[in-house]
């Protein structure tokens, strides 16, 4: 490894912070924030890893990247080489690396983490990954030998993303159903610019498409096909349902259908997908107040407290009902989002939305909470203090409170076994829904999680397909129907 | 990508285009809609489809320039690729109800022409109201008849049919012919707020068709929903049609002007723009 040096010196070394954009800068562009390593400092950075015998940190990661391996590469300046080992296992590196919450994850089970920060995993990930986006070249695996089989992936975020690059590898002929106009999931429409420039998606679907990977945009599947006619119809030996969390949840609180409440979803659908930041150079507006209050504190809540800044807003309030604590956003978000002067009222949870005759928000009631006994998800629950309500004045309210699966695939699809959430049940090895031949990952299966989660849950369902088509359904259809 | 095939001014401000996107027209049911986008730069509208031709591919689009978007769209010539999405919402729920009132108003009359066809061949009596602030304004006539056993004209002033709203000879229907079995009312929100206080005291089952703003047209956004009852609905995949009974059209009308600062300023960019370039061929000319 790089220099020689004793664990007592690497534990000396500071993890080495990453450069960012100022904040005052950055709290009125849409560029990115995070700005990215250095080849010194990542190499200065590899140098903090210990190189562990049994390396927890690889068991912390979902998608099992070896992780003192690739770093040792990157100590050593073999960059291309750490893009290799990590893409043995990650599909979408520079888009992990720049949002996994790897303070739950890698991160948090480095060994280094005990006494000292922990080895910046994440950011050595992205530095690498960026490498190939600047021009560097790496080598594409070659793609097996044309199998025959096509298979149809309905969704194009991480999950199908992930699940489609696998199954191209194998031979498969793939194309990629799409409801939006635009492929990439959330991470298009709503992970803002700020933190995942929407080139880096593109990059990763031109790829695919290298690969041979059709992208059919503008395709309902559930309206425009079902998931048997996919089938039946249209020649597909077996279906990957990738449709995401995208159903938005409101409170059920009075006025959260006034004019100037949005749903986190609409609201950076508007600005990430249709770029209304930019209005009137682009048609779709996004009509923002100088005062805005966020519902939740998830890293949905913070892109859009952070847009909102960014929209120009002067004065933008975080409410939610637990403690920082508890907040389950990202860290690096939260910190960014508090550089960024974000007023957050924790313990504190709207009960009504107000507004004027005309139906136009003009501020949130709220009450203050305290923390009781842990509930089912061992967090404490929040308790309403009683008396305790009262008044921010507020033009614009976003309702960042979680997302459930859209029925939209669901419903049309006779068969599909659901929990009672209204997501896919499937076989946890091979991915496999109630239905032969059809498959499922990714939030629709899992309810909103993260994005290397629908990665792994893609390709985990790649080889549940590859082995279906190879066992159980016999001939490509194509050959079946030519046979027959 | 969708191509457009033809396009053809029906009255002023109306234009009818014919689409090619054979994945919509072959699925197409009476009261689904597309979700149109002109260009990289354009805003995501809802339209109701028409009219669909399975065999060739495509769908009729009637739409009234209002704006932006659809005034662009307008300037659209034929081999144009624009991107098309559906057909979505929930289709029309056809059945022989016996006598069924069909009341369009404006842009409205579109969007009722596929479900008056599908309810006079599910074997109900026709009886269409069509109104219009002057004759030219109604439109689609030829059609309508064609989907109607009878036909009654509104203007505002009178000049052509009966003079009045849609509401007035409605009620004048009710009050020779007696209780029809079901009214569908599709227009301005007004219009149809109009016609539901008018049957809801009769108990008409009445059946509207909402226009709120859309972006994604699919149950991702919650940007449509209105309140239907005591509950909160998502017009894109709940509806378009709905019980006009229980539809809370104030709120609907409040939600329609969410963004109207930002559509003048667009409009009047637009405008603008185009009087500039009017001028500068004139003047090379
Ligand atoms: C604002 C926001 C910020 C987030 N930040 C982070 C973060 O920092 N880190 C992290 O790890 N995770 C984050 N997440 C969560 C993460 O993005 C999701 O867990 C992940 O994207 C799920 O991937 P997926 O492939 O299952 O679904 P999605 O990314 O939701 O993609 C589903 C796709 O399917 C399409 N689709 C849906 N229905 C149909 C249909 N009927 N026919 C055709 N296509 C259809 C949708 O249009 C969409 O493109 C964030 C989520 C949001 C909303
Ligand atoms: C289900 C449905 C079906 C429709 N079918 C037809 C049709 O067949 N023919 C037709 O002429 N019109 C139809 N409309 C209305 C049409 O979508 C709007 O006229 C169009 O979006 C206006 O866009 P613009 O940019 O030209 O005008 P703008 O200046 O943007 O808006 C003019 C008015 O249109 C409404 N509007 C604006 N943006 C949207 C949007 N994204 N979604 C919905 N409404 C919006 C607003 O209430 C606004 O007051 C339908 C609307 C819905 C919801
Ligand atoms: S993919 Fe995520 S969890 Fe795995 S090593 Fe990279 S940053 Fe850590
Ligand atoms: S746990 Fe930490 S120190 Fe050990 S190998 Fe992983 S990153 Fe390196
Ligand atoms: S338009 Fe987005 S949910 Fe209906």
């Amino acid at each position: 490894m790089g220099r020689d040096l004793k664990p007592a010196e690497r534990l000396k070394i500071p993890r080495h912070p990453m450069p960012a954009q100022d904040p005052v800068v950055r709290r009125s562009n849409f560029n990115e924030v995070a700005l990215g390593y250095t080849p010194e400092m990542a190499m200065e950075e590899a140098e903090r890893c210990l190189q562990c015998k049994k390396p927890q940190c690889v068991e912390g990661c979902p998608v099992g990247i070896d992780i003192p391996a690739f770093i040792e590469a990157v100590a050593d300046g073999e960059f291309l080489k750490a893009l290799e080992i990590i893409k043995q296992k990650n599909t979408l590196p520079a888009i992990c690396g720049r949002v996994c919450p790897q303070e739950d994850q890698c991160e948090q089970v480095c060994v280094v983490a005990k006494k000292h920060q922990p080895v910046a995993i994440g950011r050595l990930e992205r530095f690498v990954a960026d490498i190939e986006l600047a021009g560097g070249e790496v080598s594409m695996p070659e793609p097996a030998r044309p199998s025959g089989f096509k298979v149809a992936i309905v969704g194009s975020g991480p999950a199908g993303l992930a699940c489609a690059a696998e199954l191209a590898r194998m031979g498969h002929q793939v194309t990629i159903f799409e409801a939006l106009h635009k492929p990439g999931g959330v991470l298009v429409y709503g992970i803002p610019e700020f933190r995942l420039p929407k080139d880096i998606v593109q990059y990763e679907i031109d790829n695919l498409k290298k690969m041979g990977v059709e992208v059919r945009c503008n395709f309902v599947v559930g309206k425009t096909a079902s998931v048997k006619e996919l089938m039946e119809e249209w020649g597909y030996d077996a279906v990957f349902i990738g449709t995401g969390a995208g159903l938005p949840y409101f409170m059920g609180i009075p006025g959260e259908n006034f004019i100037g409440v949005y749903s986190a979803n609409e609201f950076l659908t508007r600005v990430n997908l249709m770029k209304a930041f930019a209005f009137p150079e682009y048609d779709t507006p996004v009509a923002l107040g100088n005062r805005v209050a966020v519902v939740g504190s998830g890293n949905v809540a913070m892109d859009c407290l952070r847009t909102a800044l960014r929209l120009g807003s002067e004065h933008v309030v975080c409410l939610y009902r637990r403690t920082r604590a508890e907040s389950p956003a990202r860290l690096e978000e939260l910190e960014h989002a508090e550089e960024e002067g974000v007023d957050f009222r924790w313990l504190t949870s709207p009960v009504e939305i107000l507004g004027n005759d005309d139906g136009v928000v003009t501020g949130v009631r709220v009450i203050k909470m305290e923390l009781g006994e842990p509930d089912s998800s061992g967090r404490r629950r929040p308790i309403p203090i009683e008396g305790s309500e009262y008044e921010i004045e507020v033009d614009t309210v976003v309702m960042a409170i979680g997302q459930g699966p859209n029925p939209l695939v669901t419903q049309t699809t006779e068969g599909l076994e659901l929990n009672r959430w209204g997501n896919i049940v499937v076989d946890e090895t091979t991915m496999m829904t109630s239905i032969p031949g059809v498959f499922a990952g990714g939030d629709i299966v899992t309810g909103a999680a993260t994005v290397i989660l629908a990665m792994g849950a893609g390709k985990t369902a790649a080889v549940g397909i590859d082995g279906y088509l190879r066992q159980t359904a016999g001939q490509p259809r194509a050959t079946a129907a030519a046979t027959a | 990508m969708a191509r457009l095939i033809s396009k053809e001014t029906i009255a002023p401000a109306f234009t009818r285009y014919v689409v090619h996107v054979p994945e919509v027209a072959r699925k197409h049911r009476a009261g689904q809609f597309v979700m149109v986008l002109l260009h990289d730069h354009g805003e995501r509208i809802p339209l109701t489809i028409a009219d669909s031709d399975a065999e060739e591919g495509t769908i009729t689009l009637i739409v009234q320039e209002v704006g932006k978007t659809t005034m662009e769209m307008a300037l659209l010539e034929p081999g144009a690729e624009i991107e098309v999405a559906g057909p979505l919402g929930t289709p029309t729920h056809v059945e022989n109800w016996g006598t069924c009132v069909c009341v369009g108003g404006g842009a409205g009359i579109a969007p009722l022409l596929p479900i008056a066809r599908a309810m006079k061949e599910a074997g109900n009596h026709v009886i269409s109201i069509l109104g219009g602030r002057t004759e030219e304004l109604v439109i689609l006539r030829p059609e309508m008849e064609a989907a109607s056993h009878e036909m009654i004209y509104t203007t505002d002033d009178g000049s052509f049919g009966k003079k009045g709203f849609v509401t007035t000879a409605l009620a004048e229907l009710i009050e020779e012919r007696g209780r029809p079995d079901v009214v569908i009312a599709i227009g301005p929100a007004i219009m149809m707020k109009a016609v539901s206080d008018m049957t809801r005291p009769l108990e008409i089952p009445t059946i509207v068709s909402l226009n709120s703003i859309m972006i994604d047209g699919t149950g991702m956004c919650g940007g449509c929903r209105i309140t239907i009852g005591a509950e909160t609905k998502f017009v894109c995949v709940d509806g378009p049609e709905f019980d006009g009974h229980a539809v809370d059209f104030d709120l609907l009308m409040k939600r329609q002007r969410m963004f109207v600062r930002q559509e003048e300023e667009a409009r009047r960019r637009f405008e603008e723009l185009h009087r500039c370039r009017a001028m500068e061929s004139a003047e090379v000319k």
